[in-house]
């Protein structure tokens, strides 16, 4: 392989909620700095920066990750998923956004982007089936306010919407 | 962190030559779960990092083979935890990946990556002031006087007791796996269990590959024990958290009730992947009861070296093992 130089930030593109993205993009950079701090894209949040809390929960290309454990080099060419992108065009709530509601899910709310993530992909992955099988998919987010038996009951009540 | 430059590859091949070109101290990222956190905390801090986390011909997985399983190195813990075969065929296998990290970080970590991850000893990850020969050879280790509630019962030195904290490795050694590795040199495999070191007096060796080699798969001799086993995994909350004491149990049970092949390794107890040759002579040749799967449960035990918090592990991983073995005849096909 012939010698190049050593490369320390890369012109990165990728879609975040639909929207093209051209960024150049230090290597160290996560991709929930560059949400944040770059595109100005704050519903994921930093809790832990350790990929302890899932408070950072977003899609790439339709799977959940936590996006502070994620270079942002490897969202190259990627689909990304945040909490902003999930509501319809109008703004109408999806169906999980209202469930946390109704089932009061939330307290201080630091948490929840990174719970809807997550509770969407729970409900893709099929892993929604019963009570135990949510708290076991939804153990990577973390509530410190303690609103589990909502959050819990949320997801559930979609996935009976949905018939899973 | 500190600055690093990358690369990335699309083949094995490829990675393999990026690496070598990448010079001395250059690192594989694959999922990034382990290194690029470790990186964070600059206890990791390469000079150089070579992207394999799009190398295509790592990625697949076979279960159908009559007489082995192939798993990519760079096949993600999440699909292969979903795959039906495995569920059915050895439960233990699937569920070493499934009560392992959380569904987020199983995502996004590789099999491969996980062979390797790095202890989660708080000396080692705390950095300094913490002395710890691990991260810094020479410096101690704080963990011999120190809180070693997480710490070894099994492989440890006066050196070093951080335990191993992998789950899936757990499961792999009591199926006698075998590693694929690619390098400079070329091609060759080991076995898993004489991938990882014991730390002696040189805890910074974690693994016998050679500087600039790529786990590219890894291998599992197909066996009917795999029907009957178990991976029984007891932690400090029910789910996504590090073993204090796992367990993984294969075996089968023959017409009469006595159990046949036998295959047990326990985790979160050893400084590596932990065979128990003994528990499993114990209970060779035993009718499955209460009484034989405590008894393969001292069995594995009998050897253990506590320090001053983590006794109670002795206690717990001898009733873990005997609940896998339960667990596991349960599901042996008789």
């Amino acid at each position: 392989m012939a010698a190049t130089e050593p490369v320390y930030e890369v012109e990165l593109s990728c879609a975040v909620n639909g929207e093209p993205v051209h960024v150049r993009v230090d290597t160290r950079e996560s991709l929930l700095d560059l949400l944040r701090e770059r595109l100005g894209v704050t519903g994921a949040k930093k809790g832990c920066d350790h990929g302890q809390c899932g408070a950072c929960t977003v899609h790439l290309d339709g799977r959940r990750v936590v996006s502070c454990l994620t270079p942002a080099v490897q969202a190259a060419g990627a689909d990304v998923t945040t909490v902003e992108g999930v509501a319809g065009p109008d703004g109408e709530l999806h169906p999980l956004q209202q469930a946390f509601i109704d089932h009061d899910a939330l307290q201080c709310g630091y948490c929840t982007p990174g719970q809807i993530m997550s509770g969407l992909a729970c409900l893709a992955e099929g892993h929604a089936g019963d009570d135990d099988e949510v708290r076991e998919y939804m153990s990577g987010n973390l509530c410190r306010c303690g609103a589990y038996a909502g959050i819990v009951a949320a997801v559930r009540a979609v996935a009976e919407q949905q018939g899973r | 962190m500190r600055p690093f430059a990358y690369t990335t590859a699309g083949t094995a091949v490829e990675a393999v030559a990026a690496l070598a070109a990448a010079g001395p101290g250059a690192r594989l990222l694959a999922g990034g779960t382990t290194l690029y956190d470790l990186m964070k905390l600059e206890i990791e801090t390469p000079p150089a990092v070579v992207d394999v986390h799009r190398v295509a011909d790592l990625a697949g997985f076979d279960t159908s083979g009559e007489r082995e399983l192939v798993f990519g190195a760079g096949a993600r813990m999440a699909d292969v935890a979903e795959d039906g075969r495995l569920r059915r065929d050895y439960p233990a296998l699937t569920e070493s990946l499934w009560r392992a990290a959380s569904q987020q970080l199983r995502n996004m970590a590789t099999l491969g990556g996980n062979l390797l991850q790095r202890t989660r000893c708080p000396y080692f990850r705390g950095g300094e002031p913490f002395a710890c020969n691990k991260r810094r050879p020479g410096s101690g280790c704080a963990a011999q006087e120190g809180l070693d509630r997480s710490h070894a019962l099994f492989g440890g030195s006066d050196d070093c007791i951080a335990v191993y904290p992998g789950d899936w490795a757990t499961a792999l050694v009591a199926f006698d796996a075998e590693v694929d590795v690619l390098g400079p040199g070329g091609a060759r495999s080991l076995p898993l269990a004489r991938l990882h070191r014991e730390p002696g007096d040189t805890p910074q060796l974690e693994h016998t590959l050679e500087p600039g080699e790529l786990i590219t798969r890894i291998r599992v001799p197909v066996t009917p024990a795999g029907r009957g086993s178990a991976y029984l995994k007891i932690r400090d909350r029910e789910s996504y958290a590090f073993a204090l004491v796992s367990a993984a149990v294969a075996l089968t049970v023959d017409g009469d009730g006595r159990v046949g092949e036998c295959r047990i390794a326990v985790g979160g107890v050893a400084t590596r992947p932990w065979r128990v040759p003994a528990a499993e002579q114990a209970l060779r040749g035993q009718p499955v009861s209460d009484a034989s799967a405590r008894a393969a449960g001292e069995a594995a035990f009998a050897g253990a070296r506590p320090g001053r918090h983590n006794a109670f592990k002795i206690e717990l991983g001898t009733r873990t093992v005997a609940d896998a073995v339960r667990v596991a005849a349960g599901r042996a096909v008789r």
